[in-house]
């Protein structure tokens, strides 16, 4: 990679970025407000952003609030992850004709657009990395997502406040960007200036910045700065959780009370499992024309929370409430290290703001701990 | 023959047709399927296929012919859901898609100078039939062979003609018996377990392959552990509910494993912490 040296854009240089992005033929997409949440969609400019606007977090509720000042980037990760555009909620895999010699199979073109992403949290940075290992690799590459992701362009931004469901600190994940993104920003906002540190992390990335307009090269203030805001964030995490034992200790305890405990709070909705940027599970789904001559087959995002999700002839093998958060939890946390080498949880908090009932699964993990039969 | 190679999308099917159809049951039906390569799918015993009834859904279905017939690819179907039920009724020169060879199979190389002990329960007999032909096919590289098969009925005894014709070489052992008996029977009655202590093998020195319904699985697995078989020794062929068959939908999981990609054939000693909890 051509080493570009930290440069600061201001507003006007962000919205060049946009524009030089969609100039090259991206659909660029970023955080904009939506049903009174801060969500992900296409954004046409940066006034798209949810400028002033923060998000108060805990367990089981997500409000948003104004701020003080004009920030672009001044709130956590709400209800959405970039998994929605890589690993779609509903995609066709392959339709089948009817014809002559019987079947025509026919498959699903790749998509035509390629995604930049605007303002990527170091977690989801980290999120979209587990998900490279489970769709690109493992035992197949799973050619949809590879689509996808491979010509994706992703701006980070390094989180300036913590949400109340944070745990990025424990799991390692940030909040500051470390790899894996084209761009970087931190926001930095004072009194008379409004400006963002831009750190490069691929050719791509330092091509573009080196064409947009109102950009200088950052002094070591600026760098100063863009680091105690990152060690602010680092320092007001909404949760904490001891992770570097999970993965025994979960597996040590799969008959532990607390299982029968937390299921008397989960309503097994699935929530934690859609909101999760991780969350990987899919099934499919067949239909057909009335004819019964053009057939297809799609792929939707599923969750271990269903009684389906685990039927085979005779019943659910997971029929309980304990057993199906057992398996979720004891999979995000224990074994998807067996299966991809690392863990499936990047500690956005997503699952404990998003749960109707405020399971918090750093809380439940440390009761487990706390109270280990012998 | 060749072996089969990844098609661009693992999800997307290949299509094949269904050569010939018959009955092994009340609601079990045996297709013959050949795929439009000539030379057929090489496969292993215990591995499978996903099978597709178009506009209907897709289902993973275990081989049950004879690995050295590639070309004609065997499927037995129990007719219990509406995908199972679809494949089941399907007849000569119908499409059908299929995925696969997928899984892990039967150990075959361990067999090889042991005495093998089959312990099969209703449907479960399929999955190991593509093992009685290897075995058979050469005899004389093993020891004893048993199969011992548990039925509800005798109306229920899968491949029975198939059976007999064995029993009538005397190359294999075997001993069946039924839960529920009708007059005219004049075999075992009761669960298969009961006969593991009358079998003729030696438990120190077989290796023993368990497969049928889960509840069923873990009885066997008791009375080959009663009788002296090793835990290391104990294959099982485990069922989850599957959509993928790659790994990446995540049905099939059974603790830190994929049944579909590290599975369906489990060594018994590496599962038996899992399987001793319930709902996993």
């Amino acid at each position: 990679m051509e080493t570009a040296q930290p440069t600061v854009l201001t507003t006007e240089g962000l919205e060049g970025l946009l524009g030089a992005l969609r100039r090259r033929g991206y659909r660029v997409v970023g955080p904009t407000i939506r049903d009174q949440a801060i969500i992900y969609d296409d954004i046409a400019s940066i006034t798209d952003l949810p400028q002033g606007w923060t998000d108060t977090q805990e367990g089981g509720s997500y409000r948003l609030a104004r701020r003080e000042n004009d920030a672009l980037f001044g709130y956590a990760v709400g209800p959405h992850s970039w998994k929605k555009f890589l690993h779609p909620p509903v995609l066709r895999l392959w339709r089948a004709e009817r014809d002559a010699g019987g079947r025509r199979i026919v498959p699903e073109p790749d998509p035509d657009e390629r995604f930049a992403f605007i303002g990527v949290r170091a977690c989801d940075l980290h999120a979209i990395a587990i998900q490279d290992k489970v769709f690109l690799q493992s035992t197949q590459v799973d050619p949809h997502y590879r689509a996808r992701r491979e010509d994706a362009f992703i701006v980070a931004v390094n989180c300036a406040v913590a949400g109340g469901t944070c745990f990025c600190v424990s799991m390692n994940t940030g909040p500051k960007a470390e790899a894996g993104f084209d761009l970087a920003l931190t926001e930095m906002l004072g009194e008379e200036e409004h400006r963002f540190l831009v750190e490069a992390g691929t050719d791509a990335g330092c091509a573009i910045l080196a064409e947009l307009p109102h950009n200088s090269p950052a002094t070591t203030d600026d760098l100063c700065a863009a680091t105690a805001i990152v060690a602010r964030t680092a320092g007001s995490m909404g949760r904490e959780m001891r992770s570097d034992d999970m993965h025994e200790l979960l597996l040590r305890n799969l008959s532990h009370s607390r299982w029968d405990e937390v299921a008397k709070r989960c309503l097994t909705c699935g929530n934690c499992t859609m909101v999760c940027p991780t969350c990987f599970c899919t099934s499919v789904e067949e239909s057909s024309d009335l004819a019964g001559v053009e057939t297809s087959r799609s792929r939707r995002w599923d969750s271990c929370f269903t009684m389906d999700f685990s039927y085979i002839h005779g019943g659910s093998v997971r029929s309980t409430v304990r057993s199906r958060y057992r398996q979720w939890m004891t999979h995000k946390l224990a074994t998807w290290f067996d299966q991809f080498g690392t863990s499936g949880c990047v500690g956005c908090g997503r699952c404990i703001t998003w749960c109707p009932v405020g399971i918090d699964i750093t809380e439940e993990v440390n009761a487990i701990r706390e109270i280990e039969p012998q | 023959m060749r072996v089969a190679t990844a098609t661009a999308d693992p999800m997307a099917p290949r299509l094949a047709r269904v050569r010939r159809r018959r009955r092994d049951g009340p609601d079990v039906w045996t297709l013959d399927i050949e795929t439009e390569e000539a030379d057929g799918l090489l496969f292993a015993p215990g591995q499978f296929n996903m099978l597709t009834a178009f506009g209907v859904g897709e289902v993973p279905i275990s081989f049950s012919g004879d690995p050295a017939e590639p070309s004609r690819l065997v499927h037995t179907i129990r007719a219990v859901g509406p995908v199972s039920t679809a494949l089941a009724r399907l007849g000569p020169g119908e499409p059908i898609g299929l995925r696969g060879p997928f899984g892990a199979g039967w150990p075959m190389a361990e067999a090889a100078g042991r005495d093998v002990m089959i312990v099969t329960g209703g449907l479960g007999l399929a999955p190991v039939r593509p093992v009685l032909y290897c075995l058979l096919a050469e005899r004389e590289r093993y020891g004893h062979i048993v199969l011992l098969h548990g039925a509800r009925s005798p109306n229920d005894i899968l491949f029975r003609r198939e059976l007999e014709m064995w029993l009538r070489r005397h190359e294999i052992d075997i001993e069946v018996t039924v839960d529920h008996a009708i007059s005219d029977w004049r075999g075992h009655v009761g669960v298969v377990t009961t006969l593991i202590p009358r079998a003729a093998f030696d438990p120190r020195h077989a290796i023993a392959l368990v497969c049928g319904p889960e509840v069923m699985m873990r009885f066997v697995i008791t009375g080959l552990r009663d009788a002296g078989v090793a835990d290391d020794a104990i294959y099982l062929s485990m069922e989850r509910n599957m959509k993928c068959a790659i790994g990446s939908c995540g049905h099939c999981q059974f603790g830190t494993v994929f049944v579909c990609r590290d599975g369906p054939v489990f060594r018994y000693d590496r599962v038996s912490q899992l399987l001793a909890l319930k709902e996993i």
